[in-house]
């Protein structure tokens, strides 16, 4: 089968590759229709995420057909139409019993902090994602769930991670009415964060990135206020001074490691790999959130410290909430805002790329090239 | 062991949240009977290894399931083993990782050229397409790619010079 294929940093290529097979009972093999690259994708692209090895085909974003199910598979059958959620998540362990399905303890052997994620290397539990013709699901009776008949499929390709994920981060902000949020990053899960506030009541919304067509496309996509940190001579003062002196009530950082803004974090982060990744979104979301008030993080960080400033937490008094969406307890309600058009995530996809052309679609989205805001890697065999 | 100098009883509102099924948090967590007892869960029927499967030293067991492609091997294996031996709280664990990495890098160029394929790096950075949507991007970052190589290759012919000179 082809897949995506990492080579090392910045290297990737569509390759034939073993077709997967059922490994445990509870496996099924899913034939891909549509696979996105994710935001979080850039990471191990850019070479960031420790034990990422080469082989790797990514993309925990993706919905398919069933095509083989394992013995112990009881809630869906061969030729159904899935959209698989991309934390892998075993239903039983205390996490998942909680609804905490991003941290599930039975997935990933490499790593505690996480739960197991498609095609999000080894230290995600090392298995291999939906950038593929054909991908391996444990635990299908967990996760995946039958698309409804009326969902469009680029909508359901999308709940699998960009709009929970958004979702959640506006969901941890804990917003009340009124309230003025701050989205560091305008990505498609800022942007869904963006335009989730305004769900949980949000009196404000502001986005905050240096991408002017993505700043446009916010604009339009979520109804808020969106500025170009490049042209403000201090992000802080600015969200400071635009809020009466006080700060914003939630701060989402929907960036992470690989924020620009900051020389020193970019020098020492993003190009010398000195520490994991730069954190300057998160400076940011601390230092302008108010007393008190809470700063929700969705943006991937390196598993190592990375000088955040945790004494004006302290000070402060922040609450800070993060978390990988748990998917599976989000979707219910993210389908019928879906179906009642009260978000409508598909108009973020951008790029339509054959998944034989996968070298280009990562540059150019990793390149912001092209107004890129989201791309959908389509596999010929999608439509067997 | 239990602290004798005061009674529980005795302070004002204690105990008020000690029921665990009833903790008034957003959003509301799903506790259970099984919170606070360890790995309580009956776990899901394990997966067989058959590769190796390098597993956190933060974990009892191996986990139920696991993802088997690309198991370690050669000198990136080697080093991703040692890595493992630290607990993910340490550098010891991660920096060996990231080296891990780089090295495996190389060793799938050299994998490459054993199959006897050449790999296309130009194709692989997505050079086709920055030559597209970027042509003034690409023309400079091959400027400075001449740019360096030119220097690389004046500082070792200097070198070279200077070490003709002693003889």
């Amino acid at each position: 089968m082809l897949a995506m294929n990492y080579r090392g940093p910045y290297r990737v290529r569509a390759d034939q590759k073993p077709m997967p097979e059922i490994q445990h009972p509870g496996d099924a093999i899913v034939r891909v229709t549509r696979s996105c690259i994710c935001g979080s994708d850039l990471h191990l692209y850019h070479g960031l995420v420790p034990d990422t090895r080469v082989g790797t085909t990514f993309g925990h974003e993706f919905i398919g057909v069933v095509e083989e199910i394992g013995s112990d598979v009881e809630n869906l059958k061969v030729g159904d139409n899935v959209l698989v959620p991309f934390n892998i998540a075993c239903g039983k362990c205390i996490f998942c019993q909680q609804g905490l399905y991003g941290n599930c303890h039975e997935s990933n052997p490499q790593a505690t902090a996480v739960g197991g994620i498609f095609g999000y290397s080894h230290t995600a539990g090392g298995f291999d994602g939906g950038q593929a013709e054909y991908v391996r699901v444990p635990y299908a009776d967990v996760g995946p769930m039958v698309i409804p008949d009326d969902m469009d499929h680029d909508d359901a390709v999308l709940l699998t991670d960009v709009v929970p994920t958004g979702y959640q981060a506006a969901e941890m902000g804990a917003i009340k009415p009124g309230d003025t949020v701050v989205v560091f990053g305008a990505g498609p899960v800022g942007l869904m964060a963006a335009k989730s506030a305004w769900l949980f009541g949000a009196g404000r919304v502001i986005v905050i990135d240096h991408i002017e067509y993505r700043l446009e496309f916010a604009k339009r996509f979520a109804q808020c206020e969106a500025y170009n940190f490049r042209s403000l001579e201090d992000v802080v003062l600015f969200i400071k001074k635009t809020t009466d002196y006080i700060g914003a009530d939630v701060c989402i950082d929907a960036v992470g490691c690989e924020a620009a803004g900051n020389a020193m974090q970019t020098i020492t982060g993003r190009k010398l790999m000195l520490q994991a990744g730069s954190a300057t979104a998160l400076h940011w979301a601390i230092n302008s959130v108010k007393k008190g008030g809470v700063v929700s993080i969705v943006g991937v960080y390196g598993p190592t410290d990375n000088l955040v400033p945790i004494g004006n937490v302290v000070n402060k008094g922040i609450t800070i909430r993060a978390n990988q969406a748990s998917v599976k307890r989000l979707l219910p309600r993210l389908i019928e805002h879906v179906r009642a058009g009260r978000l409508n995530p598909k108009e973020m996809i951008t790029h339509r790329v054959p998944l034989e052309e996968v070298s280009d679609a990562y540059h150019i989205f990793s390149a912001k090239l092209d107004n890129c805001i989201k791309t959908i890697l389509i596999p010929s065999s999608a439509n067997k | 062991m239990e602290n004798k100098d005061f009674e529980r009883k005795d302070i004002i509102g204690w105990g008020i949240d000690a029921n665990p099924l009833d903790v008034p948090s957003y959003p509301m967590k799903l506790r259970n009977e099984n919170d606070n007892k360890g790995m309580t869960w009956e776990r899901p029927s394990q997966q067989l290894a058959q590769v190796e499967i390098l597993t956190s030293n933060e974990r009892p067991t191996i986990t139920a399931v696991f993802g088997t492609p690309n198991p370690p091997s050669g000198l990136s294996g080697k080093i991703r083993r040692y890595a493992f031996k630290f607990s993910e709280s340490s550098y010891g664990h991660w920096l060996p990782l990231l080296l891990a990495d780089r090295v495996n890098m190389i060793e799938g160029v050299v994998d490459d050229f054993k199959r006897g394929h050449f790999p296309n790096i130009f194709s692989e950075l997505g050079g086709k397409s920055e030559l597209k949507h970027n042509p003034k991007g690409f023309a400079r970052k091959v400027l400075v790619g001449l740019a360096i190589t030119a220097a690389i290759v004046m500082v070792c012919r200097r070198d070279n010079d200077d070490e003709d000179d002693e003889y």
